[in-house]
């Protein structure tokens, strides 16, 4: 910059008006301001979602105390408020949307990145990514009328004549309840761990599977012990996002989850999850302690997005550490 | 290159040798039918869909000898390389007309991974597996059913990739912790752990600096005795300075085939001597 002919003496480098025009002239300026108005934005809007969430909940954080986390009941008209059940209803539905997704997801995304024709791979990721576009209510319909009659008919009498000595499938078939959320649920995020986990596939230099190639390996052991290995960092990415949907989705689980506090071992039992109580209940909370509990509600499930991210991101340092390394980004 | 190669005096590749002795060194190694032949190609065409990669070329690779191509880009040097195990078939739409022979078998007739066993591969830039070292090494192993301590089978090929020393105290540590050159020897490490009858080598050198590039070329002599080795370079010195016969080739055509020091001494076509004396390429 020095050997150029118009370059900024250091006089003109203060912060007159004039120079600072100039320096805004250059787009790094520029570009370093708008991005980090941007990333400022994303910080303030979460910071001020917890503030608001702290503040308006205080007079039932003042009331219920560390006791609102492991309390069974949930009795507006007795005004005594605990949010065990739909804690437990928001982990149940999300762990069996994960069980459900991840192997779907993640064997889709294995034949579209590695197995099937370009052409046939590009399609259905298009018809994949339009699923994740569909609002959510589309997805309780579905679930109320044509999951939930299936599944009182015919699945979960079916699963419980065949594995009905486990506790998790005890209990009369409503249709309704924990398993049918977490079925929905699993469709929903379905498009999402399919999506990243094929594009992190894809991005697997090809030189990683000719070395295997090379080596002799088959087509499904290059897959398999190398090009999935490489990409597990990413794959992990897709269940994390996966997982933050399944947490906060409110409408499809409202729909078919059965809403009723309960906290049962059987998934064929109804229950309740946060995003469902608080869709459900916020426009009729009456009195201040029922509203102010609905928000601590909401506290919550941010806490519990927050906790479980911060576990997975555990997860992935430790698994990366252990003697393997990961490919160079 | 302006760095003595220790072992150029016995290689009888040096171009700057006479001539009378090359030959000398390499007797009859190209003579047809001679049992000292590991693998023949003959009439090979070869076609990425309507392109037309490799014209009619016909070429022996001798058993125990180090066999180079070399020519200018694109001229399918690489691509010929590539057909020895069969790895264009990874491509789509490729198509293969002509006869590969490993002993005297048709390689379209082998099961492919048990060619690619035998005949190995390694690649223009380095690339290990995101694994340690130890797991590199073992992946060949591990995948093809080996039997025995596979300790000794790590350590065994780390020595023979002249690895071993620099890495025998971390070997569970990443192989991105090695440096570029150190990370090539690894990927001769891992394909010589499955104990290949023929290793591939695709300008194993063009990414590294002189000393690990001489590195290199000394492992590949120390490798000749137990491996007949395949290797296309971009560089003419390097051809002259580690191979016993060379392949010229120009636009998918095999333009000249003899030992080494023929063919930097008095190369028969004209176009080769044009390559040869940089005047083109």
């Amino acid at each position: 910059m020095a050997t150029t002919p118009n370059a900024a003496t250091p006089a003109e480098l203060g912060w007159s008006p004039q120079a600072l025009l100039r320096r805004l002239r250059g787009a790094d300026e520029i570009a370093h301001l708008i991005t980090f108005i941007a990333a400022a934005t994303l910080l303030l809007i979460t910071v001020l979602l917890v503030f608001q969430l702290w503040t308006h909940s205080a007079e039932s954080r003042a009331k219920f105390g560390w006791s609102f986390f492991v309390t069974k009941t949930w009795d507006p008209v007795a005004g005594d408020f605990g949010a065990l059940p739909f804690i437990y209803g928001t982990l149940v539905t999300s762990a069996v949307a994960l069980v459900i997704a991840v192997p779907l997801g993640v064997g889709a995304a294995i034949f579209l990145a590695e197995l099937a024709p370009p052409k046939l791979s590009s399609s259905l990721t298009f018809v994949s990514d339009l699923l994740a576009a569909v609002p959510s209510v589309i997805y309780g319909l579905l679930g109320v009328f044509l999951l939930v009659p299936v599944m009182r008919t015919t699945i979960q009498p079916a699963l419980k004549s065949t594995l009905g000595f486990l506790p998790l499938f005890k209990g009369p078939a409503y249709g309704i309840g924990f398993l049918t959320a977490g079925i929905v649920l699993a469709i929903m995020v379905v498009p999402f761990v399919l999506s990243v986990s094929r594009e992190v596939l894809l991005a697997v230099p090809r030189d990683q599977r000719e070395a295997a190639l090379a080596l002799g390996a088959t087509k499904w052991e290059s897959t398999w012990k190398v090009v999935v290995p490489a990409a597990r960092i990413g794959i992990f990415g897709s269940v994390f996002l996966a997982l933050a949907r399944a947490l906060g989705e409110t409408m499809a689980v409202t729909m078919v989850v059965g809403n009723n506090p309960i906290i049962s071992g059987s998934l064929f039992s109804p229950g309740y999850s946060i995003a469902a109580v608080l869709a459900n209940e916020f426009s009729e909370a009456t009195g201040n302690l029922y509203l102010s509990a609905l928000i601590e509600l909401g506290l919550v499930l941010f806490l519990l997005t927050f906790v479980l991210n911060g576990l997975a991101r555990l997860l992935i340092l430790v698994t990366t550490a252990r003697g393997s390394g990961v490919l160079p980004s | 290159m302006d760095f003595a190669f220790p072992l150029m005096a016995n290689s009888g590749a040096a171009a700057a040798s006479s001539s009378a002795k090359i030959t000398a060194h390499t007797p009859a190694m190209t003579t047809p039918g001679a049992n000292t032949l590991r693998m023949k190609v003959t009439k090979l065409n070869f076609y990425y869909g309507k392109n037309h990669a490799l014209h009619n070329v016909s070429m022996d690779v001798a058993t125990n000898r180090v066999t180079a191509m070399i020519g200018p880009s694109g001229c399918g040097k690489s691509t010929l390389l590539r057909t020895l195990n069969r790895m264009h078939e990874t491509l789509r739409h490729t198509r293969l007309e002509g006869e590969i022979t490993l002993d005297g078998v048709n390689i379209l007739t082998l099961d492919v991974t048990k060619l690619r066993r035998m005949v190995g591969m390694v690649f223009q830039k380095p690339n290990p597996f995101p694994k340690s070292i130890y797991e590199n090494v073992a992946y060949g192993l591990r995948i093809n059913g080996h039997k025995g301590r596979l300790d000794d089978a790590v350590e065994k090929s780390l020595r023979r990739a002249a690895l071993w020393d620099e890495v025998k105290d971390k070997l569970q540590k990443s192989a991105y912790a090695l440096s570029g050159g150190q990370q090539q020897r690894l990927c001769i490490a891992r394909a010589l752990a499955v104990d290949p009858e023929v290793l591939l080598l695709d300008e194993p050198c063009s990414a590294l600096d002189p000393v690990n590039t001489a590195k290199i070329e000394e492992l590949l002599f120390e490798l000749k005795p137990s491996c007949t080795l395949v290797i296309v370079t971009h560089n003419m010195q390097q051809a002259a300075r580690v191979s016993d016969s060379t392949a010229f080739m120009l636009n998918g055509d095999l333009i000249e085939f003899s030992p080494t020091g023929t063919m930097f001494t008095t190369p028969s076509d004209p176009r080769t001597e044009a390559y040869i004396t940089g005047r083109f390429g």
